[in-house]
C-alpha cells in the first residue's frame, strides 16, 4: 500500500492515462481538456464578440464535470495520497541549474516559489509571467485545435498526422522558451 | 446520475496527474532540458497502450456503453494551424509549467497562483476566437 503514497513511476501513470482515454471513449466522449476554456468563454458571454463562441455549451457539460473532478483529484491526491513533504526525484543537474537562478525549492515543491509564491505574484514581473504563459497556452491550444490531452494522447493514439505536427510544435515552442527565453527571465 | 461518471473520471485524472508529478513545473522544465526520461516515459507508455486500444476499438467495431459505435473523428488536415498554434502553446507550457488539464489539478493542491494562469488561458482562448478569421489555418 505504501507505494501509493510515493510518486507513481511513468510505467504506471502512462498506461493509466491511456485507460482513462479509453474510458471516456466508452462513455461516448473524447479526452481533451482545453475545450473547456472555450466553454468557459461561451458561458461568460463571449458569443457577443465572436461566432466561435456561439454553440450550445450544455453539450460540453460533461467535460466541465471532468474539470471539477480534476480539481477534486488534485486535492485528494495531495492531501490523502501523498507523504507530507514533497520529495521529487529530479535530475541533480536540473536542480543545480535552477538553484543557480534562485529556485531554492527545486525538487522539494510541486511548483516553484519563484513563480507561484506570494512574493512572486506580488510583483508585476511575476504576474505577467503567469498571465502571458496562460494566454499562450489558451491561444495556442485553440489555434492548434487541442493540447497535450487532445493531440499528444488522443490524436497520436489515433495516428493522426495533424496531431504529430502539433506535438512537434509543442516541443519547438517549449525548447525555445526553456533554452532561449527563460534564461533572460531568471 | 448519468453524469457522475464524468466527475469520477476527472477525479481519477487529477490523481494520476498529481501522483505522476506531471503537474509539476519542475518536471516540465526537466523534460525540456532533456534531463529525465520521466515525462517521455509517461507520454510514450500512454501512447503505446493508447494506439493498441484505439486499434482494438476500430477493428472490433466496438460500441460505447450506450450501444452506439465508437466514432473517433479524424483531425482536419492542415499544417500552419498545428505548427504555429502548437509552438505558441509549447512556449506557454514551458513558461507556466501547466497545460490545460494540470492547471485545474493544481487548484486542488492549493497552489492558488495557478488561477492567474487559468485566467490567462481563458483570455488567450477568447483572443483566438476573436482573431480566428485573420489567422492562417
Amino acid at each position: 500500500m505504501s507505494a501509493i503514497f510515493q510518486p507513481w513511476p511513468w510505467y504506471v501513470s502512462g498506461p493509466l492515462i491511456a485507460l482513462l482515454m479509453f474510458t471516456l471513449l466508452k462513455f461516448g466522449k473524447s479526452f481533451g481538456m482545453s475545450s473547456n476554456l472555450r466553454t468557459i468563454c461561451t458561458i461568460g458571454g463571449a458569443g457577443k464578440f465572436a461566432d466561435f463562441f456561439r454553440f450550445d455549451w450544455k453539450s460540453q457539460r460533461w467535460n466541465l464535470l471532468v474539470l471539477i473532478g480534476a480539481i477534486l483529484g488534485g486535492f485528494i491526491a495531495s492531501e490523502f495520497l501523498s507523504t507530507e513533504t514533497v520529495n521529487m526525484d529530479l535530475n541533480p543537474k536540473t536542480i543545480a541549474a535552477l538553484k543557480e537562478k534562485g529556485f531554492s525549492d527545486a525538487g522539494k515543491a510541486i511548483v516553484p516559489k519563484q513563480l507561484f509564491g506570494l512574493e512572486a505574484i506580488s510583483s508585476l514581473k511575476g504576474i505577467l509571467i503567469l498571465l502571458i504563459g496562460g494566454i499562450m497556452v489558451g491561444f495556442g491550444a485553440r489555434w492548434a485545435g487541442g493540447c497535450t490531452s487532445g493531440h499528444a494522447i488522443s490524436g497520436l493514439s489515433n495516428l493522426q498526422l495533424p496531431s504529430l505536427i502539433a506535438v512537434i510544435g509543442f516541443f519547438a515552442g517549449g525548447l525555445l522558451m526553456t533554452h532561449f527565453i527563460f534564461p533572460f527571465l531568471f | 446520475m448519468r453524469s457522475i461518471k464524468f466527475l469520477l473520471a476527472g477525479i481519477v485524472f487529477g490523481i494520476i496527474m498529481y501522483k505522476s508529478e506531471a503537474v509539476s513545473w519542475y518536471r516540465i522544465h526537466e523534460m525540456f532540458r532533456f534531463e529525465s526520461f520521466h515525462m517521455y516515459g509517461i507520454i510514450g507508455s500512454a501512447l503505446f497502450l493508447g494506439v493498441l486500444l484505439v486499434q482494438w476499438i476500430k477493428r472490433s467495431k466496438m460500441k460505447n456503453i450506450y450501444g452506439q459505435p465508437i466514432a473517433i473523428e479524424d483531425k482536419e488536415k492542415s499544417f500552419w494551424r498545428y505548427i504555429l498554434g502548437g509552438s505558441i502553446f509549447g512556449m506557454g507550457w514551458a513558461l507556466s509549467g501547466a497545460c490545460p488539464g494540470p492547471m485545474y489539478v493544481l487548484v486542488g493542491t492549493g497552489a492558488m497562483a495557478i488561477m492567474i494562469v487559468i485566467f490567462g488561458a481563458i483570455i488567450g482562448t477568447f483572443l483566438y476566437g476573436v482573431l480566428r478569421t485573420k489567422l492562417p489555418h
